[in-house]
């Protein structure tokens, strides 16, 4: 299988302290791979780096064979990275339908139209709300719509940073399947660290365990749950 | 009630050109938190290009379109060369920038076209039909094209993506760039616009108060009062603020403290909402950001 992301001797730092030691990462074309790590372990600044923001970055970055390492951030979303930030980046004095064209901003096809009806099927909950400004959204809501922001983008590949987030356990549920739903129908890439290790084993073909920093562990999804000091440290059985 | 409805009438009509001067101020305060102290320079210089122009010989309007032209490039250009080196520089160095562009482009205005006070032209005939006794032909003029601007600036920034990619960029850069916003660029055309709408503003001034280096000295700190009043983080509170603002400076200069002390009343404007309420009438309260 090709690797539609590759990173090799990947390094960060903010400012003088480093935070990434030379990690080796491969998202296969199709695939979804899931990012372990305990608290600090380095997840957000591994997007981050893939995206060349907020941090120094230093090493190889491959998308569909090409280096980005170095590129400017827009112009590595315009290549079709789509990323669900932590925190949600949410714009919040913009109204719920701003926030979702401002994700099909770099788009210019006719889908736009079709996807606004997509994402709204997938979260009824943002069409009710489209008019409202963002800011006043749930922490869940947010959620939602930092998915389906990135989601208007149309991506190859999306990063999602902990979408599980303050969500309540039937949210979870229900993002998950409409993840893997998209993944199947779409055939749209994904990377995605989460602290909520099951539900993310259940969903990813692949997983790595990210360590201060370092790769302690790759492999098959199914191998590294039924790992016994991974099941100790993340899965609480 | 007629000198009191003239009064207040009149006074709509220079709050409109303090309304576009707010705008531009507030424009570039949301994306960087600065206020442009160097705004009206900018729209001396640029009315000084028109005037120019139409020495010449070029056709009104033909000058008013290249000026906002010029006053576009101008603004993208001070951005992209002057400001952006100081994004990440601390408060006082920035309000040195903006103090040092002010001087720059004020001496560079009275270099290249001396000091000397100049009358400047007005497109509107001072016999023609929509003058009245309330109004002059010209403020008439002036409050249409101030209406006009502001309404496909209001446009622009609601309906093209183009507006909404600025709004976002200057609110959240980082989720900006997420979408694929070119975040540089947008910061840019917010200093064209706002030199747009200030080189709008100097050329319907510029008839009234005549031309000189230092015309919108003054001009400024009004609209500056309007924006606060209105509020420094709020676009159209601050266009508010600024009619009303000279409304009020109308009324007050012809019942109050007389036009020598007219400028006063801006700054004890500005003092008062410093102290009262520094968010302005319709601005979210000032969080200081650490
Ligand atoms: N902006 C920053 N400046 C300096 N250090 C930072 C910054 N952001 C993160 N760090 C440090 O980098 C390390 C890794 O942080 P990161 O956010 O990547 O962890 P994480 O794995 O996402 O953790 P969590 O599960 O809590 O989200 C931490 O030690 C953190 O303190
Ligand atoms: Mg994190």
């Amino acid at each position: 299988m090709t690797a539609i992301l590759e990173t090799r001797g990947l390094s960060a730092a903010y400012g003088p302290t480093r935070v990434l030691q030379s990690i080796d990462l491969s998202v296969p074309e199709r695939g979804i791979v899931t990012l372990l790590g305990a608290n600090g372990a380095g997840k957000t600044t591994t997007l981050r780096a893939l995206c060349n923001m907020m941090v120094r970055v230093s090493g190889e970055i491959r998308f569909e064979g090409r280096r980005i390492d170095g590129k400017a951030t827009e112009d590595i979303v315009r290549l079709g990275i789509g990323h669900v930030p932590d925190g949600r980046g949410t714009l919040v004095s913009l109204s719920v339908e701003e926030n979702l064209r401002l994700g099909a901003y770099t788009r210019r096809d006719a889908r736009v139209a079709q996807d606004f009806e997509l994402v709204y099927g997938y979260f009824p909950r943002l069409k009710e709300r489209r008019r409202q400004q963002a800011g006043t959204l749930s922490g869940g809501e947010q959620q939602m719509l930092a998915i389906s922001r990135a989601l208007m983008l149309r991506p190859k590949l999306l990063l999602l940073d902990e979408p599980s987030f303050g969500l309540a356990p039937l949210v979870v549920q229900e993002i998950f399947r409409i993840l893997r739903t998209i993944n199947e129908q779409e055939g749209m890439s994904m990377l995605l660290v989460e602290q909520n290790a099951n539900i993310a084993l259940e969903l990813a073909n692949e997983a790595y365990l990210l360590e201060t920093g370092r790769i302690m562990l790759s492999g098959p999804a199914a191998t590294i749950g039924s790992d016994e000091s991974v099941r100790r440290a993340y899965l609480g059985y | 009630m007629q000198a009191f409805l003239h009064q207040v009438l009149s006074g709509f009509a220079t709050g409109g050109i303090y309304a576009s001067v707010a705008l531009a101020l507030v424009m570039i305060y949301q994306s960087t938190h600065h206020v442009n102290f160097a705004q009206g320079e900018m729209a001396t210089f640029s009315t000084y290009m028109a005037w120019k122009m139409i020495t010449i010989g070029f056709p009104y309007w033909v000058a008013f379109l290249l000026t906002l032209l010029f006053a576009f490039v101008l603004g993208v250009a001070i951005e992209r060369i002057i400001v952006r080196p100081f994004y990440k520089a601390p408060v006082l160095s920035v309000i040195a920038v903006f103090i040092g562009l002010l001087l720059i482009i004020n001496s560079l205005s009275g270099a290249l076209f001396d000091y000397t006070i100049k009358p400047f032209p007005s497109p509107f005939p001072s016999d023609a039909w929509y003058g009245g006794p309330y109004l002059s032909p010209h403020e008439v003029g002036m409050i249409f094209v101030t209406f006009v601007m502001l309404a496909l600036i209001f446009v622009f920034f609601r309906f093209t993506p183009l507006g909404l990619a600025m709004r976002a960029a200057a609110e959240n850069p980082v989720s900006s760039r997420l979408c694929g916003v070119r975040v540089g660029w947008m910061l840019a055309l917010g200093w064209g616009l706002a030199g747009l709408i200030g080189a709008v503003a100097g050329m319907m001034t510029a008839p009234v108060i005549y031309l000189d280096p230092y015309m919108m000295f003054s001009v400024l700190l009004y609209g500056f009062a309007g924006a606060l009043l209105g509020g420094i983080d709020n676009p159209w509170g601050a266009v508010l603020g600024g009619f009303i603002v000279g409304v009020l400076q109308n009324i007050a200069g012809a019942y109050l403290v007389g036009t020598e002390l007219m400028v006063t009343v801006a700054l004890v404007i500005i003092i008062g909402i410093l102290v009262i309420k520094p968010s302005g009438l319709f601005g979210r309260p000032i969080v200081t950001r650490v």
